[in-house]
């Protein structure tokens, strides 16, 4: 079985892939430019491609499979409605799936729920990224608020925490929210830190 | 008060206007409706959000709402059109040297009856030498590939024969013109502007030149969605309907041209956008813009009523275009997908005209005429095709005989 992996996201491409490979699948293409994607798809004959919900190349695909169906090679596309369940687990998880006309469905459903939970699992890794990132920004951010403190007030750094953390209780804010207004501030009013 | 929350999804087009300014001129929370918009890039994933709920509605291209009623290419699922998002709105942008062909080297818009004859001449001349012209239009049931089909059989053109006609998706037109991947393109606003003003094509004639009043985008919706809280729709039209009227305002062009080119909406160039809905189009880089009537329709006339025979012109050209085989029922399935009883329902009472009858003959009009109406005071402005054929929804196979004649 053939399966092409259709995705202008590489790294998503490569966790997909790598979760066929380790079920035991290994006749996978990867597809991530934009550019003869038709052309492409049409030489390696895939059995099932799979592809991310909104990549910008699906009208076109849709289209190129309509035709090709025209021309006697039959390709449609799965959504079929008597898995309704299925299809909408990967509509939600942001996935599209298309088949060789007449593939056994029993073949696909596996592959299907893979990708989808591939899927899944690469969206928590990317919130879990940025979550990371932002704790990083708020750390940079009550670093330098502290820094003003510690300068204005001629205070150290365990005071000027301190002071931050009481003022942020009181006003029932974030220590980070606390931090970015002194921040900004002190940068109006000429600060040099 | 608790706003009831409506999902709509689009594609960046300057034709998706009026769901935007629905909420943002606040017409929709005026309705009690929180409008959230949810956009995409390809029609394939605005349907399929559609179907799976992701959406309640969605700016779809005309001809898909019917595809998929009709289930051409997925398993059927019945949508309904209570209202028609607007008329016209796209042009066909052939690139530089074949444009210069078509012009003769003349400023303005040549007349599409002449444009199309030398624009057939070309086809088959390519054709004939083994290089088809290549052309690229938005989606296999959109209006534009039909409309650019219309123009094309009607000036001479076999189609089937002469001319290869490829998907694009809207915002990446420009660029396969560009790289030579097309000849030319046939898309909705700002995309042909974009490849005019980035000199890799010129507009050789408007959809509105070759159907005067062509119904384009509609608000689409699964019919059992529809059903299950009309009362709602019934909300969400009518503060489509106010945005409309907005729209065509021309001291708010500037702040809706401002609107619609955030970058969560079209994310594109507001001057471009402006030119659009001011009727004001640039043929070339390097001419000014010219004065298009009614190069967009979005309000007047009635122009978002879903006349059921639209729907019916529609399915005639998926016929034509051997999309889909005709036959009498597919035929009825298609017509009630527009759903003129609907939009009366949700304008019942207010100063708003309706029609009497839901079909009308398309392109019969040659000059402005009142039509009678259930409500209100209603003038109809000409709606003819280039070739001066009109369609009758009660004669198809006369129609369609004509047509292969």
């Amino acid at each position: 079985m053939r399966i092409a992996i259709v995705d202008e996201s590489s790294a998503r491409a490569a966790v997909i892939e790598e979760g066929l490979r380790e079920s035991g699948l290994s006749d996978i293409a990867t597809l991530t430019d934009r550019r003869g994607l038709v052309a492409r798809l049409t030489e390696l004959e895939p059995d099932v491609v799979l592809m991310n919900l909104e990549n910008p190349s699906r009208d076109t695909l849709e289209e190129s499979f309509l035709v090709s169906r025209s021309l006697g090679k039959p390709i449609a596309m799965f959504v079929d409605q008597s898995d309704e369940e299925s299809t909408i687990a990967a509509v939600d998880a942001g996935v599209s799936a298309y088949i060789v006309d007449g593939f056994k469905k029993e073949r696909i459903k596996p592959i299907l729920d893979l990708a989808v939970r591939r899927f899944q699992a690469f969206s928590k890794l990317q919130e879990e990224l940025a979550e990371a990132k932002n704790m990083l920004a708020e750390r940079k951010i009550v670093d330098r608020a502290k820094a003003i403190l510690m300068k204005r007030r001629g205070i150290d750094e365990p005071s000027a925490y301190a002071l931050l953390r009481s003022h942020a209780m009181q006003s029932n804010r974030r220590i980070a929210d606390v931090a970015e207004a002194l921040v900004t501030a002190d940068s109006l009013m000429g600060g040099d830190l | 008060m608790t706003l009831d929350v409506f999902r709509v999804g689009f594609l960046p087009l300057v034709d998706a206007a009026l769901p935007i300014l629905a909420r943002e001129l606040g017409f929709a929370e005026e309705q009690g409706v929180d409008l959230q918009l949810m956009r995409d890039v390809s029609w394939a994933t605005v349907r399929d959000r559609l179907l799976y709920g992701h959406s309640d509605a969605a700016h779809l291209v005309a001809p898909l709402a019917i595809a998929t009623s009709l289930g051409l290419d997925r398993p059927p699922v019945p949508l309904s059109v209570p209202f028609v998002l607007g008329l016209n709105g796209n042009a066909i942008t052939l690139s530089r040297p074949l444009a210069d062909v078509i012009t003769g080297g003349k400023e303005g818009l040549a007349d599409p009856v002449e444009a199309g004859r030398r624009f057939a001449a070309i086809v088959a001349e390519r054709a004939q030498g083994g290089k088809k012209i290549r052309l690229g239009v938005v989606h296999r049931f959109s209006s534009h590939n039909y409309m650019l089909r219309y123009w094309l059989a009607g000036s001479g053109v076999n189609i089937d024969e002469q001319v290869d006609i490829i998907t694009i998706a809207p915002p990446f037109a420009a660029d396969a013109l560009a790289a030579g991947e097309v000849d030319g393109i046939c898309v909705g606003e700002p995309w042909n502007s974009v490849a005019v003003e980035r000199g890799v094509g010129a507009i050789v004639t408007v959809t509105a030149h070759i159907w005067q009043r062509g119904v384009e985008k509609v608000l689409a919706m699964p019919t059992a969605r529809m059903e299950a809280d009309r009362e709602l729709v019934h909300r969400v039209i009518r503060a489509l309907y106010n945005a409309g009227k907005a729209f065509i305002e021309p001291d708010r062009r500037e702040k809706i041209a401002a609107i619609l080119a955030r970058p969560e909406y079209l994310d594109g160039p507001a001057d471009l956008i402006e030119r659009a809905i001011s009727d004001r189009i640039k043929l070339t880089a390097a001419t000014e813009p010219l004065h298009i009537p009614d190069f967009m329709f979005q309000h007047r006339e009635a122009a978002n009523f879903p006349w059921v025979s639209q729907a019916a012109w529609l399915y005639a050209q998926m016929v034509r275009a051997g999309h889909t085989r005709k036959n009498a029922k597919d035929y009825a399935a298609a017509q009630r997908v527009f759903r003129p009883d609907v939009y009366r329902a949700a304008f019942a009472g207010t100063n708003v005209p309706l029609p009497g009858a839901s079909a009308k003959l398309e392109g019969g009009i040659a000059a402005t005429i009142g039509v009678g109406t259930v409500q209100g005071r209603l003038m109809l402005g000409p709606d003819q095709f280039f070739d001066r054929r009109s369609f009758d929804p009660d004669q198809l196979d006369q129609y369609l005989a004509e047509l292969s004649a």
